[in-house]
């Protein structure tokens, strides 16, 4: 047994933390970053933590992640990093040439109180940025919250340094999605496209975390949204952010900021999620959903009708980042699935708690926060087995050791490629999460079929 | 070495790099980039190593927690392990390096697959997190019962005033059958991985080595290994060979290692040393104060892995051992010389460069040679001036500003215990016979000559090298692997090995070889380009008629 020192029985906990379902702020603030054209993320602390994020993006992506650090010593961490900063800046502009390098913080830097603000108004004023060229930061202090709030506090900052309102709206639609794949922010600007709607996404790590191969490294790959459409979504017409937890604070600040109208729908995962993103789109910018969008919807459903025998009733447990898991319990609900955990360890907050465990119906067991781990999460599903598990790679452990099928979603996902690529988001996102699941039931089905019960037409 | 490679513009190369440096930039990174060059009685030209990150410039390094969690201490799987500080440093030190631990019974302790933190938060930060380290413990000590309990500091922990120390202390008089002990690992010490080492070395010597006189493995020619980690299963494979050859393993510092190992590893009669950066403290230490000799062996390669058995057999004198030893050799290296030949009839001639973080970079140019490939280029990210020219410079290393702070702590010999397994004279006559204790000639004086050997290489650096000199393989780590392989150049992680192994002793070098010999001979890179890519101007001409 690979998790062979975990009881059965729950004894609660209230300062261990045992196999996190969480990581830090900062690898959330370096994926967002990664989702503006020619930017470099930068990590303001000790060079390990740096190491670790990028590896943490690179496992999963199976791709390169770019990013630098201010390597603290000792004593810097003890007199403030503000020299690493600025030599930091010298050296990245000299040899890596990024439009914008964006800073976030660590623990460290967070507790020696390093003040990035006047670090970077005084580089502006040794002229140590060169023009054209920008340095912004997000606050992301590793003790608070997770890699979904790192994620949130870098989204937070593009619409503090750039999202700008001349008085003059443009005809377009802002969309913030929350911590998600490339994927999926394909998949949703495939929607607006589709529906023929003038749109601005940011981030957007498509084309930069699932680039082609083709011969060549590419320092900045060719996604990422530039710069000038991120300022322009501060004359947008309307805003709609994805996400609560990813994209609250941006999307209230863009409202405040720049009189953005926004909204924050939830990631439009599954069917009714899709549903209301779609309308929201539709009534916003005064178009009609076309055929080919009502087709996909129609695609999904059909199969879903077709085959609800095989999911009707399974029991689903479910870990990962509070958005998606949202999106996820919603879409089991419509596919007639029964939720019984739901866990994050990223304190998502009392209104997240309240509205997930309306979602999920009132026998399901939902956690979040520090204790919300995957040790936990083990025991609630000795406690009651689930048919099947929604989790990221560290779920793998228990689903081995208790025999139970595993959907990777969410992050990270270390061991399986693909969530790179195919979405789960939308329409398309949804029909390719059924035939996962479809697959799943029915790879089981035959695995344990007696010979004579065993079925070639399922 | 005999073998001369001409790198024909090395010197001219070395200038372009540094020419894009700023002028203090540049004249640091000459000393870090060295142009090799071999002369009389293995001397090598002066490198400078173990110096500060430059900022910014994209370093592959990591922290002293990773040195020390993450590699040191993670591999032992009975100690339970708990990281003080946020979230980040456990979740990410969790699993992902390929320690394999195999408990002998479906019972017995296996804390490899937990990763257990304090996950501080801002009210620890600011009013002090020892209360909640300590109520972990107990959190920890009612689940699991463990023997033993390492606490890891990180970043925060150091500056708010926490002392994992005096914490310790406390638990294990609320607990007096655990040991329980605190390792100051703070990521920002030193100024990579390598102050890990040394923190962790200092504390499972002075915690840990030396408790246990009693607990024993069968088996007549007991030693240890030190710095072995077993990832991907290397350790499985040395002990099957020791084991075959009539050895006995008594503890591997730290591959699947036990907590009743480490404590009783004082009673054997040698250490050996695989990877010298991360534990060569400990060695010299337990020399010091037990009396057991060490001297270092590779186990990567086929031929590496002959002359580290022969030297261990030697070192007991025993005809029998030294007879079943050349019997096993001789036993292997039927299939390895078969896989061997054929693979290198298809590498012979290709290049590689290595940079691999403290020891491997070395180790690995031996199993690539077998295989005739040259290296063009080496380096570590952390490793030492020893490490690259040889423990003989070890007097005139000047340990700097950034590293000071690291503990080096002061060895006596044991009242009682200290028993030196080989009296003055007998040590003597084997070194004057050629036997070689407490050596290790580093790097450098193995690799070609006018070859560039590149300390703490970045981002730029890696980049410029591919463009000049297109090596065929690239062996470097997670984070230069894509950046290395959009360019369509294979490379082999060798801190992971991609999820494969074991790539030592006999059985690793098949598996190596086979692997690399897939790497550069597999299609997949020959789709690198479109076909429409490599002859555009077709794409115009052609017509539908």
């Amino acid at each position: 047994m690979l998790l062979r020192h975990t009881p059965k029985e729950v004894v609660e906990r209230s300062a261990l933390t045992i196999n996190p379902a969480k990581t830090c702020q900062p690898v959330g603030a370096m994926y967002a970053a990664l989702g503006i054209h020619k930017c470099l993320p930068h990590s303001h602390g000790s060079q390990g933590c740096c190491a670790y994020h990028r590896s943490a993006l690179t496992r999963h992506y199976a791709e390169p992640i770019m990013a630098s650090t201010s390597s603290f010593t000792e004593g810097a961490s003890v007199f403030g990093g503000q020299s690493n900063m600025l030599e930091s800046i010298n050296n990245i502009f000299a040899l890596y040439d990024p439009d914008i390098i964006a800073v976030n913080t660590t623990c460290l830097s967070e507790v020696i109180g390093d003040d990035l603000n006047q670090i970077i108004n005084r580089a502006i004023a040794d002229n140590k940025i060169p023009k054209g060229k920008t340095v912004m930061y997000a606050s992301t202090p590793s003790f608070k919250g997770s890699h979904v709030t790192g994620y949130a506090n870098m989204l937070t900052a593009m619409v503090q340094n750039f999202a700008t309102n001349t008085g003059k709206k443009n005809k377009s639609i802002t969309l913030l999605p929350s911590f998600v794949e490339p994927s999926d922010m394909s998949e949703i600007k495939h929607i607006a496209a589709e529906m023929g709607i003038d749109y601005i996404m940011y981030p957007d790590t498509s084309g930069v975390v699932n680039a082609p191969m083709d011969g060549k490294f590419h320092m900045y790959p060719k996604g990422g949204t530039p710069r000038e459409k991120i300022i322009a979504s501060g004359d947008s017409r309307y805003a709609l952010a994805l996400g609560r937890v990813g994209t609250f604070q941006a999307a209230q600040l863009l409202d405040s900021k720049c009189k953005v109208k926004t909204e924050i729908l939830d990631l439009p995962i599954g069917i009714s999620a899709t549903d209301a993103f779609i309308d929201k789109l539709r009534t916003t910018s005064g178009v009609t959903v076309p055929e080919s969008i009502t087709v996909e919807r129609g695609q999904l459903v059909d199969v879903l009708c077709d085959k609800a025998q095989y999911v009707y009733g399974k029991k689903i447990s479910l870990m990962g980042d509070p958005d998606i898991l949202f999106g996820l319990v919603q879409f089991c609900k419509d596919a007639g699935m029964e939720v019984i955990h739901v866990i994050t360890g990223t304190p998502a907050g009392a209104k997240w708690d309240r509205r997930i465990k309306e979602l999920a119906g009132p026998n399901a067991i939902v956690k979040s926060g520090a204790q919300a781990d995957l040790f936990y999460f083990h025991q609630l599903l000795q406690n009651t087995k689930p048919d099947l598990i929604f989790g990221n790679t560290y779920c793998k452990y228990i689903a081995r050791d208790m025999d139970i099928p595993l959907i990777r979603t969410g992050f990270p996902i270390y061991d399986r490629i693909g969530h790179s690529y195919f979405p789960i988001t939308g329409y398309r996102g949804g029909l390719h999460l059924l035939v996962k699941i479809l697959d799943v039931f029915m790879d089981r089905q035959d695995r344990d079929a007696s010979e004579e019960k065993f079925e070639l037409v399922m | 070495m005999a073998e001369v490679y001409e790198l024909p513009d090395t010197a001219e190369f070395k200038a372009e790099i540094l020419e894009r440096y700023p002028p203090k930039l540049a004249k640091k990174r000459a000393k870090q980039i060295i142009i090799n060059k071999i002369e009389n009685d293995d001397d090598v030209p002066e490198i400078l190593a173990n110096t500060r990150t430059i900022p910014g410039i994209i370093t592959m390094r990591g922290c002293a927690y990773a040195g020390c969690k993450g590699v040191v201490l993670g591999p032992t799987r009975d100690i339970l392990q708990i990281t003080h500080g946020p979230i980040g440093c456990g979740f990410y030190s969790w699993l992902t390096r390929r320690n394999q631990t195999k408990p002998t019974t479906e019972s017995d302790v296996n804390y490899m697959t937990y990763a257990m933190s304090t996950d501080l938060q801002e009210e620890e930060i600011i009013f002090g997190g020892e209360k909640k380290l300590r109520a972990a413990i107990d959190e920890a000590v009612a689940l699991f019962h463990p023997r033993a309990i390492g606490i890891f500091a990180t970043c925060p922990v150091g500056l708010i005033g926490d002392d994992v120390h005096a914490v310790a202390r406390a638990m294990e008089e609320k607990y007096p059958d655990i040991n329980i002990f605190g390792f100051s690992c703070e990521g920002y010490k030193g100024v990579s991985q390598s102050a890990g080492h040394h923190v962790a070395n200092n504390k499972v010597f002075t915690d840990v080595v030396g408790l246990n006189d009693t607990f024993s493995k069968p088996g007549k020619f007991k030693f240890n290994i030190l710095g072995e980690y077993n990832i991907g299963g290397d350790a499985f494979e040395i002990e099957r060979i020791v084991a075959d050859c009539g050895l006995s393993l008594h503890s591997t510092f730290s591959g699947n290692s036990t907590y009743d190992e480490f404590s009783s590893a004082h009673t054997v009669d040698l250490n050996v040393v695989m990877c010298h950066r991360s534990i060569n403290y400990l060695a010299e230490m337990m020399e010091k104060k037990y009396g057991i000799p060490w001297f270092k062996v590779n186990f990567v390669g086929a031929e590496a892995t002959s002359k580290s058995l022969r030297k261990i057999a030697q070192f007991y004198e025993d005809a029998d051992l030294l007879k079943k030893t050349e019997e096993v050799i001789e036993r292997e290296l039927v299939e390895v010389e078969k896989v061997r030949l054929d693979v290198k009839s298809r590498c012979e001639g290709k290049t590689a460069v290595l940079y691999v973080g403290g020891s491997r970079a070395h180790h690995y140019q031996e199993l690539l040679r077998e295989i005739g490939i040259t290296i063009l280029s080496a380096g570590y990210e952390f490793a030492h001036r020893d490490d690259y020219e040889g423990r003989k410079v070890m007097p005139s290393i000047i340990v700097d500003a950034d590293s000071r702070n690291i503990e080096e702590l002061k060895v006596e010999a044991d009242a009682v215990r200290y028993k030196p397994r080989l009296s003055e004279e007998k040590k003597a006559s084997m070194e004057a016979d050629g036997f070689a204790f407490s050596d290790y000639n580093g790097l450098m004086t193995e690799m070609p000559e006018s070859s560039l050997v590149i300390d703490d290489c970045n981002h730029y650096e890696l980049e410029e090298l591919l463009d000049r000199y297109h090596p065929d393989l690239v062996c470097a780590g997670i984070k230069e692997k894509y950046v290395v392989q959009k360019r369509g150049i294979p490379m082999k992680q060798l801190h992971s090995y991609d999820y494969m192994g074991p790539f030592a002793g006999y059985k690793g070098a098949i598996n190596f070889y086979k692997e690399i010999d897939r790497l550069l001979n597999c299609s997949a890179f020959k789709f690198t380009k479109a076909p429409w890519d490599e002859s555009p101007e077709l794409s115009a001409t052609y017509a539908f008629n």
